[in-house]
């Protein structure tokens, strides 16, 4: 089935309600009876809550209640927990304080919440808002990693000592100390990767009712797993048993990792909608996603290189500090371990590597997994690596990376992850042809004569998406399995649903997997529907991120769509009176192969469900489900290259061009893939000079509006080149191997390799701001 | 409160709302027209941008009682029944949008764009205009294909007309 099949650019059928206004998120629900919640935030880093009056807020217009943390604790609502256990090197535990969905006696960033205000209207909630009157005890605070893990510093918990939350190691210590004391050449290189925040469009926004006839809640939230929120919210916060919470994800806007997380204002909202007995919406407004929706990225690391005479890689040694912020959310333990540091071979052959991590608290938002989530800060760091190297040895940097590649397959690095396949030749082939990277001397000539400093930047990178077989994670200590699930139904009539435990939040997922159906059944992507986002409706599901959704969650429908198929071709073949083996499917036809005999599958799924004429001992109906847990992780990998001008008199970038070559394996819907990659290009060039999440030295984010942190605007960016490669990955029975992160982990690296080389100068922090590129042109600290 | 009267997509309206109502929440509250999204709380992001008597506004600037008396036109008002307006089309074709959070102010905006320019637009330009509006998901690549589609579509359709 060519025209809506595999392989085919089918425009998305998810878009009109988009494009029309039709589209249904959090906030355009209305329930009957509704109130509205409006949080009471701290505007200290650090403080003691000494008292709460809500006596005035109380007397004031539609106010139902005004609640606080300490009747949250009185009510045993459970603290937010940390879902995946790390280990520190001297085999202890990590050190963890208490995070209460709002603050009874401590704060420990600007915007937790200490106590909620429900009244009748929004503007009537923020109004009594403002009477509520909390006193505070100042506390010095700790802004960032170097203040936190100075000695005597403020303690954030008395659970974790020098508020480091642990103090991991991955690799071959001693194998590294051989291999640096056998180079030819060390290579050093001391880099932060800058804190960001995520953004989503849609602010988060939750709304809980509680049904006490039933002692049922329902929750519709901004969620990219509604399954998992069920799961933590019963298991652990104890709202109600799962059977007694559907949790209902709509249309989503957006995500990038933000909205996994099972946050303290979906969980406020449960509890006081018990509490007073009505439904309660609460919508953030960006000033609050910019305080309380978890930050990614924020690390400070050292990083070495060693050499052979022949500038073959013979170790590799980092030592890195990752900032968590205040508390430890949900996932952010693996972000700076398991999902970086395996990650630090990258697509080289690198002998030994070890890399050490500490964690760290801080007055700051917690940080969790955002779009790449550790993968970034492996590329990027690498990558500045190998550029960096290439100027020390004074190799072409591309070159330099064609010696190191991995070229045989499989290749178990020596930091966990095996790679299946790949071949990074081709990707950065494809790459240097479409920037025509060796006619560059002679446009930075040109540029020169004109004035500009032109400069070309290389990023290789590989990550790990699909995540994630259920064993490996589990033994790496992960809470959870990381499979996906899906059922095919079958209509009487042959129209199909797609029920998915993956959530679309933009990526698509509703033409994406109905081409899957129209590859193999060869129905029209018109007659099937995909459900997804709604406990009640979908059996179970690990949700969307890490680049998963078409590895496992489309795997998984391929695997339910393989039992509705087997019984379907029983059925076909009691009907022709044919033998099961000579029975094939052709564009939705089963035809006996050799003859002209042929039944459709609407008749099929017909007889199926009228059960009159069905081969005997036969359940009637056609619908099947699969639980898939993939084998490994796949590995998307890819070359970009970035080429732009600096204006030496002003510091300012300009983009030339920028190129994608990118293996995703087979790729179900190429537009909808390219969408991704542009997006994620967006991501990893906002990073790289535009972002970063700034606090003073008190704690007080100086960034948390859209006037002062920098977005990546229309005009900030190029039209991007993009081209594929492919290996297909032998893991899954599609050969996809997931899209949606590759670019916000490669395009950082490629923009600041292009800038040190446009200006000859090493020494530059992202965002590369003009101010910061003009100081390293000219030779003064930024 | 104050009775606010106006014209919203083609229909007269008179609603009852606090004076410190914005635009947006009387579109989105009162009216239930939800297409009209608030991404921001500083007039930044261009996800709630309407059209008040035929030019783009972003209606979180606007108290309700300003738009009295003009017409007001949403995201939900620019198609002729099933006939999709030539924008929303080029969005459509072009991949223009992922989570869709962004593209009602877009469209709107674009839309104005392109009346402005008289249909004469380049990639500069169209990415120099799309600064108040943000997005996050697109990298805005296919927004801007949309965009000069949308520009010719738009011209043909007048040329027709």
């Amino acid at each position: 089935m060519g025209v809506e099949g595999i392989g085919a650019s089918v425009v998305r059928k998810e878009d009109k309600r988009f494009i029309t206004g039709k589209g249904r998120y959090v906030d355009d629900i209305k329930l009957v009876g509704m109130t509205y919640a409006h949080f009471i935030r701290s505007p200290h880093a650090h403080a003691k809550v000494k008292g709460i009056d809500s006596s005035e807020a109380m007397k004031m217009p539609g106010v139902v209640a005004v609640l606080t943390g300490q009747q949250i604790v009185d009510d045993k609502v459970g603290n937010l927990i940390c879902g995946w256990a790390i280990t520190s090197k001297d085999g202890t535990p990590m050190k963890m304080g208490a995070w209460p969905a709002m603050a009874p006696e401590t704060v420990r960033f600007v915007g937790q919440a200490v106590a909620v205000v429900i009244a009748e209207t929004r503007n009537q909630a923020k109004d009594a808002a403002e009477a509520v009157v909390v006193d505070y005890e100042e506390l010095p605070a700790v802004p960032d990693i170097r203040s936190a893990i100075k000695p005597g510093a403020p303690q954030l918990h008395p659970e974790a000592p020098g508020n480091v939350v642990y103090d991991w190691a991955l690799g071959d210590e001693a194998a590294v100390k051989d291999a640096f004391a056998k180079a030819a050449n060390v290579v050093t290189l001391e880099l932060t990767n800058n804190r960001l925040v995520p953004n989503a469009m849609e602010p988060r926004a939750a709304i809980a009712d509680y049904n006490d006839a039933e002692e049922h809640f329902t929750l519709y939230t901004t969620s990219q797993n509604p399954h998992v929120a069920r799961l933590v919210l019963s298991a652990f916060y104890n709202i109600a048993p799962e059977h007694k919470l559907r949790v209902v994800a709509p249309d989503v806007g957006g995500g990038f990792g933000s909205k996994i997380y099972i946050y303290p204002e979906e969980m406020v909202a449960l509890w006081a909608s018990k509490k007073v007995r009505r439904p309660v919406k609460w919508t953030g407004d960006r000033s609050e996603a910019f305080l309380t929706d978890a930050h990614g990225r924020d690390h400070i690391s050292k990083a070495e290189m060693a050499f052979d005479k022949d500038n073959r890689i013979l170790g590799l040694r980092v030592k890195t500090h990752a900032n968590f912020g205040a508390y430890m959310s949900l996932f952010s333990s693996a972000v700076p371990t398991y999902l970086y540091v395996t990650l630090l071979s990258g697509q080289y052959v690198i002998p030994a590597i070890y890399a050490e991590v500490m964690g760290v608290y801080t007055n700051t938002t917690p940080v969790d997994a955002y779009r790449g989530a550790g993968r970034p800060e492996a590329s990027y760091l690498l990558e500045r690596m190998m550029e960096t190297a290439a100027r020390q040895l004074k190799v072409d940097p591309a070159e330099l990376r064609r010696k190191n590649f991995i070229t045989q397959f499989p290749y178990q690095t020596p930091v966990i992850m095996a790679y299946d396949i790949g071949d990074f030749n081709a990707s950065l082939d494809a790459a240097m042809k479409a920037i025509d990277y060796a006619g560059f001397p002679a446009r930075k000539a040109k540029a020169k004569a004109e004035g500009k400093l032109r400069g070309i930047g290389v990023s290789c990178y590989i990550e790990a998406c699909g995540i994630a077989p259920s064993k490996a994670v589990g033994s790496l200590g992960a809470g959870v399995g990381l499979w996906e699930s899906a059922e095919v139904r079958v209509n009487p009539v042959g129209t199909i649903e797609i029920l998915t435990g993956s959530h679309s939040h933009g990526q698509g997922h509703e033409t994406t997997f109905a081409q899957l159906i129209a590859e193999r059944l060869g129905v029209p992507i018109s007659q099937v529907q995909i459900v997804h986002g709604d406990t009640d409706k979908v059996q179970f599901g690990m949700g969307t991120y890490g680049s998963r959704s078409i590895a496992v969650g489309g795997t998984a429908i391929v695997k339910a769509m393989e039992k509705v198929e087997a019984k379907a071709k029983k059925i076909a073949s009691h009907l022709l009176e044919a033998s099961e083996g000579d029975i094939v499917i052709e564009n939705g036809e089963f035809k006996v192969t050799g003859t002209d005999k042929s039944i459709a599958l609407p008749m099929v799924a017909l007889a199926a469900y009228t059960a009159h004429n069905l081969p005997d001992g036969m359940e009637p109906g056609l619908k099947e489900t699969a639980f898939y847990d993939p084998t490994n992780f796949t590995f998307p990998a890819g070359a970009y290259v970035c080429e732009l001008e600096v204006d030496p008199s002003t510091g300012k970038t300009s983009f030339v061009n920028f190129v994608a070559a990118d293996d995703f394996g087979r790729l179900i819907n190429p537009m909808i893939v390219e969408g991704q990659v542009h997006g994620g290009l967006a991501q990893g060039i906002g990073q790289a000079l535009l972002e970063g999440a700034v606090y003073d030295s008190s704690g007080q984010p100086v960034t948390a509006s859209f006037m002062d942190y920098t977005m990546p605007r229309a005009d900030d960016l190029p039209s991007f080149k993009l081209s594929h490669t492919t290996t297909l990955c032998p893991g899954n029975p599609l050969g996809v191997k997931g899209c949606g992160e590759a670019g916000a982990i490669g395009a950082s690296a490629a923009v600041i390799n292009a800038i040190t080389d446009a200006i000859g100068n090493n020494k530059l922090e992202m965002p590369a701001t003009p101010d910061r590129v003009w100081h390293a042109i000219h030779g003064k600290a930024a | 409160m104050s009775t606010v009267k106006l014209t919203v997509n083609g229909k007269a309206v008179s609603v009852d709302v606090e004076d410190r109502t914005l635009l947006v929440h009387l579109l989105r509250e009162n009216l239930n027209l939800t297409g009209t999204h608030v991404g921001c709380d500083t007039s930044q992001c261009g996800a709630c941008v309407v059209h008040i008597d035929g030019r783009a506004v972003k209606s979180c600037t606007v108290l309700a009682g300003q738009a009295a008396g003009s017409n007001v036109t949403t995201i939900e008002g620019i198609s002729k029944g099933d006939e999709l307006h030539p924008m929303q089309a080029a969005f459509r074709d072009n991949h223009g949008l992922q989570c869709g959070y962004c593209t009602p102010g877009m469209i709107m905006s674009a839309i104005d764009i392109v009346h402005r320019y008289s249909g004469k637009l380049d990639e500069q330009t169209v990415r120099h205009e799309l600064e108040g509006n943000i997005c996050r998901c697109t990298g805005y690549h296919n927004i801007v294909k949309s965009v000069l589609d949308a520009a010719s579509r738009m011209k043909v359709a007048q040329a027709a007309e």
